[in-house]
């Protein structure tokens, strides 16, 4: 197999998945691939600064980025993105708890191999921008 | 066998599933042997929110649901000897175990001890200006607001004392959320207090349930990705430990929601900030050599967790009394929605700049952009995907002044004949706000204390 057969661009959503926790103004997102295979793909592409850049508009100040690769997994700890944290934000979710979709909304390339299972991507041909999100 | 202990989770949060604890409790009585059950129900803000309620009635500032929550298990756990260790006594431990022990008379419980832990609440003892504030909130602004609440993040130990007085039932106020599950499993195994790698085991144990079905298929749904049987019905976690410290998460038998590598993995990390340095009063948790297998159908076994010793400190979480907040919602749906949505918003940050209104203020289209947004709105400014169906506006506004903060709300409802066309389903609304700062306390500056009495000296 050539090193870029098979590759396709989609959403982090189809090759792993996320949930989000808050401390003040601080929030954790945890990452994990379907398939443990694809962390070395997620680890390289998923890194701390694209993380930043997709929550700069809620004035994110730092992301850290923790490998766990005997769990294949990944925790992003971003800071002041939670617009004060739940007692002063003005957001209906002020916990950020729906944080974790906008992560799995980042486009990663990858593998077809590594797509989540049933993902509409998995079979040949599908175009990814027909389910690309209307905002950036 | 012999050397395993049990630990289910009846409520992850004050608001939780009423009716989750009796599968937990049924399936742990099943299973015959020694175990205990935890609630986990003071989120940060909600001593806060009982020590109002405390001021309103002095009888109450107790987790509400309390009674409906126990009602049905605790006949059942005193025949089984099932401990029941809860933070449900919010903001007053005392009125919660009074309000347990009227219960056990009803049930006929006569000789049920319940144990009291106390001392977390430190507003009179020690001056906040004195502690160091606590890293990740060093930016909140308190604003000078009165203080509501101070309480401090007990370890397991009062529990344990509690227990070995005899206590059926333990309530606390504020503990740290892992001591809840540690604390039966030091009184059964007899943990050294230093013993930070079984202690680690524990606190792994606390730390995957304290959240409920979260371990267990919620908050994890999303059909055709990761799909969850009978989500009306998540069965709550048990933990299985052994006296060396090993661990295994299930849950209650004949429920739906499912334990696999996948829920755990998320739980796991879930709050978790540097994983090889998770802070509890207890322990200092890493994580970074844990390793997950599954077993066998909603068992996985967690392994390779490692203790530090427990941090020097205590941490405080303090609530002062904050800004208001008022809320508005309006709708509008069918051709050219999104037009109408957008012209709602402008009507409404024009309204509150000619009223001259003292507030900050956003305005969401739900359905558009809101949650992901911001409060200067980029995405749903920046949307250019298809004509949503609906969209539903929403004005949120803050400040010192209620009667200000009421007045912008109130700029929603007068949409419903000075709006755009179209426009219905207002709702508006507004609430005073507590803001919470959390700080590091000396472990000699906080006095916890346990005691524990039969149902009927409580009322005495």
């Amino acid at each position: 197999m050539s090193g870029t057969e098979g590759l396709v661009d989609v959403p982090l959503h189809e090759v792993a998945h996320a949930r989000a926790g808050d401390k003040g103004n601080r929030l954790n997102i945890s990452l994990v691939p379907y398939r443990p295979e694809a962390f070395e793909a997620l680890a390289e592409q998923v890194t701390a600064e694209r993380v930043h850049d997709l929550f700069r508009h809620r004035g994110a100040t730092r992301v850290e980025r923790y490998d766990l690769p005997l769990i294949h997994a990944f925790n992003f700890v971003i800071d002041d993105v939670l617009e004060g944290g739940v007692n002063s934000s003005l957001n209906l979710d002020g916990h950020g708890k729906t944080q974790s979709f906008r992560l799995l909304s980042m486009l990663v390339r990858v593998p077809r191999r590594y797509l989540a299972e049933n993902s509409p991507f998995a079979g040949a041909g599908q175009d990814p921008s027909a389910l690309a999100l209307g905002h950036s | 066998m012999r050397d395993l202990y049990l630990i289910g989770n009846g409520a992850g949060f004050s608001g939780d599933r009423i009716d989750a604890p009796v599968p937990v409790v049924r399936t742990l009585r099943e299973r015959g042997l020694p175990a205990a059950i935890f609630f986990e129900v003071l989120g940060e803000r909600t001593v806060a929110l009982a020590q109002l309620e405390r001021r309103r009635d002095p009888a109450r500032g107790y987790e509400p649901m309390l009674e409906r929550l126990l009602a049905p298990i605790l006949a059942p756990c005193a025949e089984s000897g099932i401990k029941i260790i809860g933070n449900f006594g919010g903001a007053n431990p005392r009125g919660a175990a009074r309000c347990i022990a009227r219960l056990a008379l009803e049930l006929g419980l006569e000789t049920l001890k319940i144990g009291v832990v106390e001392g977390d609440d430190i507003r009179e003892t020690v001056a906040l200006d004195g502690l160091e504030v606590y890293e990740a909130d060093a930016g909140i602004d308190v604003a000078n607001g009165a203080l509501v609440a101070a309480n401090a993040y007990l370890d397991a130990q009062p529990i344990v004392a509690a227990l070995g007085d005899g206590a059926d039932v333990v309530v606390t106020g504020r503990t740290g959320d892992p001591s809840l599950a540690l604390a039966p499993l030091i009184h059964h195994f007899g943990w050294r207090a230093d013993d930070w790698d079984r202690l680690a085991v524990g606190a792994t144990a606390g730390h995957l349930l304290e959240c409920g079905a979260q371990v267990t298929g919620g908050v994890f749904l999303d059909p055709g990705y990761k799909d969850v049987p009978d989500p009306a019905d998540i069965g709550f976690p048990i933990a299985e430990v052994g006296a060396e410290g090993s661990l295994v998460i299930t849950k209650a038998a004949d429920t739906g929601g499912l334990v696999d590598l996948r829920t755990v993995t998320e739980q796991l990390l879930y709050e978790v900030h540097d994983p090889a340095h998770y802070v509890t009063p207890d322990v200092v948790l890493d994580m970074t050599g844990i390793t997950l297998a599954q077993e066998g159908p909603d068992r996985v076994r967690v392994e390779g967790m490692r203790g530090r010793p427990r941090p020097e400190k205590l941490k405080v979480t303090a609530s002062f009394e904050g800004s208001f907040l008022g809320e508005g919602e309006v709708s509008v749906a069918g051709p050219n929605c999104l037009a109408r949505a957008r012209a709602t918003a402008e009507i409404l940050r024009e309204r509150l700049k000619r009223r001259g209104l003292d507030v900050r203020a956003r305005v969401d289209l739900i359905g558009v952009a809101s949650v992901l947004d911001a409060d200067a709105g980029p995405l749903n400014r920046g949307y250019a995907g298809p004509e949503p169906g609906e969209v539903r506006i929403r004005l949120a506004a803050s400040g010192a002044d209620a009667d200000s903060v009421d007045q912008a709300a109130r700029e929603v409802l007068a949409l419903l004949c000075c709006g755009a066309a179209g426009t219905g389903g207002a709702r508006w609304r507004t609430t005073p706000r507590v803001v919470t700062r959390s700080y590091l306390a000396e472990r000699s500056r906080v006095q916890p204390r346990s005691s524990c009495r039969l149902s009927r000296e409580w009322l005495g």
